[in-house]
């Protein structure tokens, strides 16, 4: 019974994250912060959900009452979370990559710029600028 | 109530909640948008066909199409990846010439 409301407690929480996933792609403004909410959100709400399911398989083996396929199918859904763990981080990477080169700017507001998105000038500037700052932060 | 009440439940939340990714699939601006949204259907799928399991008493049944539905979106996502990737329309040149001025 503890065992069926801890994994009814894991797979509200992925439930949650996943609701926060679904409203980051649905209102942030640019492409990759996007990607961002759904790379952690989508990743973290499935291996949750999965992991309570899991754990509802296991819940005969504290009895040792446990079928072998039950305990199977607990590896197996262990699997798949190992799985995603590894594939959804580097399909998020290589999809935000590939959104990259694909031509997608992020939004920035004018003051904020990095110095990917501005001309060489403002990054000649900014080198400067730490360079007199490590200087007056040195003696 | 039992597990399996409780399963449905969760699976018709998680189909709810699948509805912002489908927006963004309908009105995402670019195209990379909208593989973003498929691949967090497709992950959502995986969980879903666990539910399914689980509701009908199968999962030891289901548990494989899961498993080979995620290896499948991972691929499609891999290879969308690599599809829709223009080399050279970003500027990584001139970022790199720019290093080498400073």
């Amino acid at each position: 019974m503890v065992i069926s409301f801890l994994s009814a407690l894991l797979i509200l929480v992925g439930l949650v994250f996943f609701l926060g996933a679904g409203v980051g792609i649905l209102r942030f403004p640019d492409f990759f912060s996007r990607m961002h909410a759904a790379g952690k959100g989508d990743t973290l709400s499935t291996l949750l959900i999965i992991a309570g399911f899991a754990l509802y398989q296991m819940r005969d083996l504290a009895n040792s009452e446990a079928s072998v396929s039950a305990v199977l199918v607990a590896l197996k859904m262990l699997v798949i979370i190992a799985f995603l763990y590894i594939a959804s981080a580097t399909s998020t990477s290589a999809l935000a990559e590939a959104g990259w080169e694909d031509g997608n700017d992020p939004v920035i507001a004018p003051e904020h710029e990095n110095r990917l998105s501005g001309p060489p000038e403002s990054c000649s500037a900014a080198a400067d600028l730490n360079r007199s700052s490590t200087h007056d932060s040195q003696p | 109530m039992t597990f399996e009440h409780f399963s449905i439940g969760v699976g018709v939340a998680l189909l709810l909640l699948m509805i912002p990714a489908m927006c963004r699939i309908v009105m995402g601006p670019t195209t990379m948008d909208r593989i973003v949204g498929a691949n967090m259907v497709g992950t959502k799928t995986t969980v879903l066909l666990v539910i399914i399991g689980v509701i009908f008493g199968k999962v030891d049944m289901f548990i494989d199409f899961a498993l080979t539905y995620a290896l499948l979106n991972f691929t499609g996502a891999i290879a969308a990846a690599r599809y829709l990737r223009h080399k050279g329309r970003r500027g990584i040149v001139l970022v790199s010439a720019s290093e080498e001025s400073v």
